[in-house]
């Protein structure tokens, strides 16, 4: 009964009531012919940002370990669910749910040996490892080599993503809020200290790395079943980039500060859309003027939530949730 | 004996472009001893080394020393600028935050030149007389080019070790590297020496971009990239820090990818260059040459 009365606090329904507005909103708009289908693919592409960058944010953001081997995740699960759903013929929610797992496999994989390995030697192995992905993928005759993999049927659609996007920042969400998430943030802050106070720090890195994965293997799935298919070179080290950009931007350690930049950089990408140039000098600007001065990025490790703008009306400075 | 010869041309070939990744790897071991930081823009630098010699061969009229020390001196300016204005806020910054200035760097390099030149290859113009050494009635033979780059950089790297290990401004490199606060304590200008560590570094990339223009005739503006990272795969093999571990490690990586390009799968080259780094960390994390260091608390 208590666990209920939790679960259903005015907090809670207040953001439940939130985020149904956000999408009956589009949905009514798509309904009333106001947003037209080339206007869903900016929503969608959005949706999966904010899969990407918060699942990134588990990994660098909150326990600390730097990678750029994002994409590599992300085209596992592309790939797979997309094999699956085409090639086996599987109903495509469970294929997407596979993908996403086998990417999770994956990050076991990767993450037991690298993970030994500190700051910029697991960046690196990171990023050669999402690139010796790629290369395997481009040999693969199986899902198309080089010429890609088309001919996925598209099954995904604003309500699909929307809510998967929902799952998933709420799921990564409530880890973090746990005792495990605690356990990553202390990782993050002192990795010698937490081993002392007994945490398991290998686990809690492990883990960390398979979730993020698997939620960015889900972030690839919704890809390739929205965009009919992809081609390795479409998870390159620079998809890594877009949403590491993403991450720091919004600030390392918070999941509001990601999906917030993840929407802020979608936008900005679709009126820079032709001045795709423009756009990358852009984005390298931002990295190197946010961190030398504000590297912890826009929100830092603070939340945007219902308490902080209660505090902001009663005019308290307003302190740090969760985390630090 | 015919496959002999084969072999013995693919290790021709292999020296070359092992001695252009050793110099490149030179300058980010040395970067990476004295400060830490992975300079991800270091492959640019080189990029930057190669459009320098193009536009001064095409407008300058000059010859290939000339064009080679212009694109040097125009490196190591860069270099240090890179480091004044985006890097040194970040000193005392977290590992992270300097990592990601790095790539912003690297991106704004690439991206800028992309704007200015557009992103299609350019044929490099031939500077050199076409040269050919002959062995084993011509099964084999040496390129004058090949010849140029085993020239220059062993040059470089000789004078680099003299620079190192017998001038003042080597010895306070050494320091730095080896304890920084200890150096400062001792009167050792801690800023004069990194920027002199980035000028250094950058010139030989530069170096090492005008002799990759010559070697394949071609340039862009994102030819860095690969080559970037493959250094600085070179460099972990050998010993991160370490300058002849550096250049062993770019030798053995050109060997390994001419050798896979001719007997392999060429498609395979990019991705066989990050499983050797992957096998080093797991395997012995310091490099070849490197002794193990234990963490201290």
């Amino acid at each position: 009964m208590r666990a209920m009365k939790r679960l259903l606090s005015k907090k809670n329904l207040c953001i439940s009531a939130a985020v149904i507005a956000v999408y009956a909103l589009v949905q009514a708009l798509f309904s009333a012919g106001v947003l037209r289908t080339f206007h869903e693919v900016n929503f969608i592409t959005g949706c999966i940002g904010i899969i990407m960058a918060v699942s990134l944010n588990l990994i660098t953001g909150f326990t600390g370990q730097f990678t750029l081997g994002h994409a590599g995740f992300m085209a596992i699960g592309a790939y797979f669910s997309a094999v699956m759903t085409v090639k086996w013929g599987v109903f495509f929610p469970i294929s997407l749910f596979c993908g996403g797992v086998l990417a999770a496999l994956f990050g076991v994989l990767i993450g037991l040996p690298t993970l030994r390995l500190k700051g910029d030697y697991l960046a690196i192995a990171t990023l050669g490892f999402g690139e010796v992905i790629r290369v395997v993928l481009l040999n693969t005759k199986y899902v198309g080599g080089a010429s890609g993999f088309f001919g996925i049927p598209r099954l995904i659609n604003w309500t699909w993503a929307f809510f998967i996007m929902v799952i998933a920042v709420v799921v990564i969400r409530n880890l973090l809020w746990s005792s495990y998430g605690r356990a990553c943030i202390s990782i993050r802050e002192d990795e010698i200290a937490s081993e002392l106070m007994g945490i398991d720090i290998t686990k809690y890195k492990v883990l960390a790395f398979t979730v993020g994965a698997f939620f960015a293997g889900l972030g690839g799935a919704i890809y390739s079943h929205y965009f009919y298919g992809m081609q390795p070179g479409t998870f390159n080290f620079m998809k890594s980039i877009d949403y590491l950009v993403m991450v720091v931007l919004g600030g390392m350690g918070s999941i509001t500060g990601s999906v917030l930049a993840a929407v802020a950089l979608t936008a900005i990408n679709v009126v820079l859309q032709q001045y795709s140039d423009i756009r990358m000098i852009l984005y390298a600007l931002l990295l190197i003027v946010i961190m030398i001065f504000r590297p912890q990025g826009l929100m830092g490790s603070r939340e945007l939530s219902v308490n902080m703008f209660r505090k902001l009306k009663r005019g308290e400075k307003n302190g740090a949730v969760g985390s630090k | 004996m015919e496959q002999f010869y084969i072999f013995l041309q693919q290790l021709i070939n292999g020296v070359s472009l092992g001695s252009i990744y050793a110099l490149i790897a030179l300058g980010y071991t040395m970067v990476y001893g004295i400060i830490k930081l992975i300079n991800f823009a270091h492959g640019d630098i080189y990029m930057m080394g190669a459009f320098v010699a193009y536009f001064a061969v095409l407008y300058l009229n000059v010859g290939f020393l000339p064009a080679l020390i212009l694109a040097m001196l125009t490196c190591l300016v860069l270099g240090v600028l890179i480091e004044r204005i985006a890097y040194k806020p970040l000193r005392n910054a977290t590992r992270i935050a300097a990592l990601i200035t790095a790539i912003g760097m690297s991106f704004l390099l690439e991206y800028t030149m992309v704007f200015f030149v557009g992103a299609q290859s350019r044929a490099f113009p031939d500077v050199l007389p076409s040269v050919r050494l002959e062995f084993f009635g011509g099964k084999v033979y040496v390129t004058g080019k090949e010849l140029l780059i085993y020239g220059v950089t062993i040059v470089l790297v000789v004078l680099l070790q003299f620079i190192v290990k017998k001038t003042k401004t080597g010895k306070a490199m050494r320091a730095v590297a080896y304890d920084r606060d200890a150096a400062m304590l001792m009167g050792v200008n801690i800023d004069h020496t990194i920027s002199a560590t980035f000028a250094i570094g950058s010139a030989l990339a530069g170096a090492a971009g005008v002799l990759v223009a010559i070697y394949y005739s071609a340039i862009n503006p994102l030819m860095g990239m690969t080559p970037g990272l493959k250094a600085f795969v070179a460099a972990v093999l050998g010993g991160i820090g370490i300058i002849p571990g550096a250049a062993l490690g770019g030798l053995i990586m050109g060997l390994v990818e001419t050798l896979v390009i001719a007997y392999g799968q060429s498609t395979y080259r990019d991705a066989v260059a990050f499983a050797i780094l992957i096998l080093i960390l797991i395997i012995k994390p310091s490099g070849i040459l490197g002794s193990n260091v234990r963490e201290k608390v």
